[in-house]
């Protein structure tokens, strides 16, 4: 169970020597009660204390990778129910499941469609993390042969080993054991056998039960067995269940400190129909899931669920922005006309994919408007005449164009005289209200 | 340490709002938990789906979902029996787009008798949409709940520059009414608060925060949805308690993922399936942050999302 800050106070030295960063113990131990410190920040802490305060002190959902390298996922350690509490950490992993029976060439198609897979939105490389192989003609040579060529295929794809029988998994797991595949997975029937396998071979296990109460036991028997990376699987499928249940998971890890259930959690929402399938990925990925697994990766369903997860997954607090800087697009030259917007994300995404649709060479200036879009930047005073005169008087833009003329967007018309008072020499001209509207307006000056 | 159900009991309930007539009427809200969570609380009544139809053809749709419906957009009485009696539509939501003084602006009186032509063919709940012009909606709207009295319909949308008159027809003849704010539970409070302090009843309001599409700021609406269900849930804020709107298909069919080709963003997938899916899966985000009644454009879109129900009832 977690510790109250003054409990923790308790065990700390209490000398407040301030090596921690904090002025007092208190305050430390206050912080640490909270999970934003660790306890090995305070130097002089004893090892008895370390002993009691190390469970108590780990994060309520225990957090590790899905593959290795760069592109692993990471999962877990999350901290709040809601999302506009504080900010969701780890998205979602994306696996989907493919069936060692297929041919060679229909397990090559699906690996590099997962290889595949990445797009970029709204700045962010976004892609499908993980692969599953499932063991569906129960022949041990034939799943090896099927994993391994899906590891090659797939090279920075997670593994998923979607198996139940501990000979054919342990064959398996060997064949890409420095890939840290996860092994799917284990049951009350088998944990032992299961369990001896992950931990020789160092790799994550997911445990599988009837339910939250039948998986808590499952997972306290998984860590007498010595594996700590422990994903859960509820058996939850119909989308009421995948939500019940994620809630109960990750409300009795965060609201009660309940170490059982203190772990990510996949889902499998395979369904006949993909779009169908899509929606209940959706509901997953809202929902508190740390992997779904789905049965296919059109390109469509890959965009809506990145971006979905992306939505999902953003800060609350903070939003998504990009650099403030003058953005060359189709290689502008001197001639090339000069248009400004703020520097949200989405902002800026979608006027520069306009822009760059309409193959016109232009300059996009894209100032710091702390990531707010253009009316609610105005709004708030961010987009002013007097600011947006500073910066580009600042950054020097007129030196390098030959006409100085600035478009703004539509929406701030109201700015363009005040604008032009302020900035000397410069023509003000005001673009269209909406985005989609650009290529045209860009083509019809050109 | 053994387990226990974690479960949470609130106070609080949203309202349960019913509209349209006899055997086709419709109750939306009425939990006493967060959306589907029926281990703790109830869940008495489905979300509800609407199929938008407009009062003129729908020129600005993307071809994806206009097409749908060529054979029937060119009326709106046609438009809505085909929703009603092929589609099986559960709810009709006509938007007065015509009326939009930069559309046709067509008056009142021509607003009301397509109401009435539309309400004598069917017999499914009809939500009557303005055209979110704020002084023009002031006058079509209150024309359009005198044309509908007797049909307890949802008419829709009062916001703050406009809520008055709107308020006081939906009054007069007793329709239900959505207020809508922009997306700050603080505005859509307040103006709960105004309709209120007009002799409006509170269980008769529905709350839109206003929706947006998937990628295109759907992490606001959620949230402010959220935050207004729990606000009603746990801190039994009674303002905070109408069912939630969320006006999906408006906002979906026009962002670039339903209309470009897949020639042109080859990395996107096909067209159709993507520009259905990005109306599905904002309306189980939606849904799933508090939504009660939906108002969608693409069939195979509400089909999904009523299969997507079907699993979370
Ligand atoms: C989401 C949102 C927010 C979010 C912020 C999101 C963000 N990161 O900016 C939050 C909730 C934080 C917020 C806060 C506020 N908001 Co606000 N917000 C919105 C909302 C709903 C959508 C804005 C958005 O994301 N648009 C999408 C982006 C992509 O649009 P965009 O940047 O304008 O870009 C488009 C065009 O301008 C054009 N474009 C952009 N750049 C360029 C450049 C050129 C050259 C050209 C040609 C075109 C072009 O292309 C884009 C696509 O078409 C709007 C309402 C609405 N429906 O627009 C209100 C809105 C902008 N907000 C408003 C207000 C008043 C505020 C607040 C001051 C108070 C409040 N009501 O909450 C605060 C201020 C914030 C602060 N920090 O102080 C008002 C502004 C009213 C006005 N006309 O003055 C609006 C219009 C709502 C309203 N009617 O009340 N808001
Ligand atoms: S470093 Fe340790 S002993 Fe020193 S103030 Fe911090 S908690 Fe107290």
């Amino acid at each position: 169970m977690a510790l109250t800050g003054i409990q923790i106070f308790k065990l700390l030295p209490k000398t407040n020597c301030k090596k921690c960063g904090f002025p007092t113990c208190l305050a430390f131990a206050m912080k640490l009660a909270q999970g934003g410190v660790e306890l090995s920040a305070c130097p002089d802490v004893s090892d008895e204390a370390t002993a009691s305060l190390g469970e108590a002190s780990a994060p309520p959902i225990r957090s590790f990778a899905l593959g290795t390298g760069d592109k692993a996922a990471k999962m877990g350690a999350e901290t709040v129910m809601f999302r506009h509490e504080k900010k969701f950490v780890n998205p979602c992993a994306i696996a989907v499941n493919v069936k060692d029976d297929l041919s060679n060439d229909e397990l090559t198609a699906m690996a590099e469609a997962v290889a595949n897979s990445e797009i970029d939105r709204v700045g962010q490389n976004l892609r499908v993390e993980a692969i599953s192989i499932e063991c569906a003609s129960g022949d041990s040579a034939k799943y090896e042969a099927a994993v391994k060529l899906v590891a090659e295929k797939a090279p920075d794809a997670a593994l998923i080993l979607n198996c139940k029988d501990a000979g054919n998994i342990e064959a398996a797991v060997k064949t890409v054991a420095a890939r840290k595949p996860l092994i799917y997975g284990a049951s009350d029937e088998n944990a032992e056998a299961i369990a001896a396998i992950a931990k020789a071979n160092s790799v994550p296990l997911v445990a599988i039960a009837d339910g939250p109460e039948a998986l808590s036991a499952l997972t306290e028997k998984i860590k007498g067995f010595g594996v700590e990376d422990i994903v859960l699987d509820s058996g939850a499928k119909k989308a009421k269940d995948i939500i019940e249940q994620n809630t109960q998971i990750r409300r009795s890890a965060l609201k009660k400190s309940f170490k059982p259930l203190g772990y990510p959690v996949l889902n499998n929402v395979i369904r006949d129909d993909s779009i169908l399938e899509a929606s209940i990925a959706a509901v997953a990925i809202s929902k508190y899931a740390s992997i779904v697994m789905v049965s296919s990766v059109e390109k469509w369903k890959n965009l809506a669920l990145f971006t979905q997860r992306q939505n999902l997954y953003t800060d609350p607090q903070v939003p998504m922005q990009v650099e403030q800087k003058i953005y060359e697009i189709n290689e502008p030259t001197a001639d090339s006309p000069l248009m400004i917007t703020t520097n949200f994300s989405l902002t800026y995404f979608i006027v520069s994919g306009e822009v760059e649709n309409s193959k016109v060479p232009s300059r996009l200036a894209v100032m710091d408007s702390e990531g707010l879009s253009v009316l609610t930047a105005w709004a708030a005073g961010k987009f002013t005449a007097a600011k947006i005169a500073a910066f580009i008087q600042e950054c020097g833009i007129g030196d390098k164009i030959n006409n100085k003329e600035l478009i703004l967007p539509g929406q701030v018309a109201i700015l363009s005289g005040a604008l032009e008072d302020k900035l000397d020499g410069w023509k003000i001209t005001v673009g269209p209200r909406e985005a989609n509207a650009i290529p045209t307006y860009l083509k019809g000056r050109a | 340490m053994s387990y226990v159900v974690p479960k949470e009991s609130f106070n609080g309930k949203v309202a349960a709002v019913d509209f349209g007539k006899d055997d086709k009427a419709l109750t939306i809200g009425g939990e006493s938990s967060l959306p589907f969570l029926s281990f703790e609380g109830e869940q008495p009544n489905r979300p509800v789906i609407a199929y938008e139809i407009q009062d003129c053809p729908p020129d600005d749709w993307p071809d994806t979902v206009k097409d749908v419906y060529k054979d029937v957009s060119g009326d709106p009485v046609t438009w809505a029996k085909y929703c009603q009696d092929e589609l099986n539509a559960k709810a009709i939501a006509l938007r007065l787009v015509s009326t939009h003084p930069d559309r046709n602006d067509t008056s009142a009186e021509e607003a009301s008798k397509t109401i009435k032509d539309v309400l004598a063919a069917i017999n499914v709940p009809l939500i009557i949409l303005g055209s979110n012009n704020i002084e023009k909606d002031a006058t079509v709207l209150v024309a359009a709940a005198e044309a509908a009295s007797g049909n307890n319909c949802v008419i829709g949308k009062a916001q703050e520059g406009n809520y008055k008159t709107i308020v006081a027809a939906a009054l007069a003849h007793n329709h239900k009414l959505i207020a809508m704010s922009e997306l700050d539970i603080n505005l859509a409070k307040q103006l709960n608060i105004l309709i209120t302090q007009m002799g409006f009843d509170k269980a008769k309001l529905i709350t839109d925060p206003m929706c947006s599409a998937l990628g295109y700021g759907l992490e606001y609406t959620y949230s402010v949805m959220e935050r207004i269900r729990l606000a009603g849930l746990a801190q039994n804020d009674q303002t905070m308690q109408p069912p939630i709107l969320g006006d999906v298909g408006m906002y979906v069919w026009k962002v670039k993922e339903t209309v470009a080709a897949e020639t042109d963003v080859p990395d996107w997938g096909t067209l159709e399936e993507r520009g259905i899916a990005w109306e599905t899966l904002t309306a189980t985000s939606m849904m799933l942050a508090g939504t009660n009644l939906l108002i969608m454009r693409h069939p195979k879109a509400i089909e999904n999302a009523e299969k997507t129900i079907d699993e979370l009832v």
